[in-house]
C-alpha cells in the first residue's frame, strides 16, 4: 500500500469566507503581514493503486467546479 | 399525483415534505435510500437535512445511494424531481443540476422567512414567502455558465431584493435542468404549506412540477 495525501482547496477567484475570517483574526493575536489566507482540507489515505486517485478526486474527494486538488504520493 | 420522498441517514425534513406533497398533489410515500424500485411514484422529492452528516461536502456522499441511481434515470426520462436544501446540494453533486452550494458568505447558519421570485414556467414573476435555514446555501457557478443558464431559462427562483443573505451569485435561490423537470432550491417550500405557519406559498413549488408527471 502506498501512502498519499490529497490537498483540496477553493479554486482561485472563489470567495473563501473561512480564509477571510481567519485572516481578520490574525492582527488581534499579534500576527502581522499575513494575507491571502485560504482554508482547504487534506485527506490522508493508503492506496494499492495511486494511479486511480485522480479519478477518485474528480468523482468524490473534490468538487472540480469549486475546488482544486493536488495529489502527493509519500 | 403520487410523490415519493427520499430518506437518507441524516435527512430531517422528510416528514414535512411528505405532508407538503400530500397537501399539494394528493399522495406521498417515504422511500428509504436503499430502495432501487421507484416505479410506484410519479415524482421524487430529495428532502433537506444533513445526509450522511454532510461529511466531506454537503450532498457529496448521498449521491452514491442506490436510490439516487434510479433518481438519475427517472430524471433523464423526464420525471419530476424536486431537491430542497440538502436535496438541492445532492442534485448538484450528482450532476443532475448545474452549479454548487458554498458556505454562506457570513459563515453563519441562517434561519428566516424570505421572499422569492419565481422565474420562468407557469408562475413566472410570482413572489413567494417561504423559510430558509442553511449554512451552505451560497449558489455558485462560473460566470460563463451563469450566462448560459440564464439564456436557457434555467434560473427557477431568485431571492427578492434585500433577501439574498447567503451571498448567492445573481440572487439565485433555485435552478432547473434544461428540460425543466428537475428543480432544486435552498429555501424550504415544505415548511410553507399551512396557514398556521404563516404562508402556503410553498404549495406552488410542488404543483409547478406536476405537469412533468407521466
Amino acid at each position: 500500500m502506498a501512502k498519499a495525501r490529497v490537498l483540496i482547496r477553493p479554486k482561485e477567484g472563489i470567495l473563501d469566507p473561512q480564509g477571510k475570517a481567519v485572516e481578520r483574526a490574525l492582527p488581534a493575536l499579534g500576527f502581522e503581514g499575513i494575507e491571502h489566507v485560504r482554508v482547504g482540507r487534506m485527506v490522508e489515505l493508503e492506496a494499492e493503486d495511486t494511479e486511480a486517485l485522480g479519478e477518485l478526486c474528480e468523482k468524490l474527494l473534490a468538487n472540480p467546479l469549486i475546488e482544486d486538488y493536488e495529489i502527493q504520493t509519500l | 399525483m403520487i410523490w415519493g420522498v427520499l430518506q437518507f441517514p441524516g435527512s430531517c425534513d422528510e416528514r414535512d415534505a411528505l405532508h407538503a406533497c400530500a397537501a399539494a398533489s394528493g399522495e406521498s410515500h417515504l422511500i428509504w435510500h436503499q430502495e432501487r424500485d421507484l416505479s410506484h411514484v410519479d415524482g421524487i422529492v430529495v428532502p433537506g437535512g444533513f445526509s450522511y452528516g454532510d461529511y466531506l461536502r454537503a450532498g457529496a456522499l448521498a449521491r452514491f445511494s442506490p436510490a439516487m441511481t434510479t433518481v438519475a434515470k427517472f430524471a433523464a426520462e423526464g420525471g419530476p424531481v424536486l431537491g430542497i436544501c440538502n436535496g438541492f446540494q445532492v442534485l448538484c453533486e450528482a450532476g443532475l443540476l448545474p452549479g454548487a452550494l458554498l458556505r454562506n458568505v457570513e459563515l453563519r447558519f441562517i434561519c428566516k422567512q424570505v421572499e422569492l421570485k419565481a422565474v420562468g414556467g407557469e408562475g413566472d414573476g410570482e413572489r413567494l414567502s417561504i423559510p430558509m435555514k442553511h449554512g451552505e446555501g451560497r449558489y455558485y457557478a462560473p460566470p460563463e455558465q451563469l450566462d448560459e443558464l440564464e439564456a436557457r431559462g434555467q434560473v427557477a427562483y431568485r431571492y427578492a431584493d434585500g433577501h439574498n443573505s447567503n451571498g448567492s451569485v445573481r440572487d439565485i435561490a433555485g435552478v432547473r435542468n434544461e428540460a425543466g423537470n428537475v428543480v432544486g432550491l435552498m429555501p424550504h417550500p415544505e415548511h410553507a404549506v399551512d396557514p398556521l405557519t404563516g404562508s402556503t406559498d410553498g404549495l406552488q413549488v410542488f404543483r409547478a412540477l406536476e405537469r412533468f408527471a407521466a
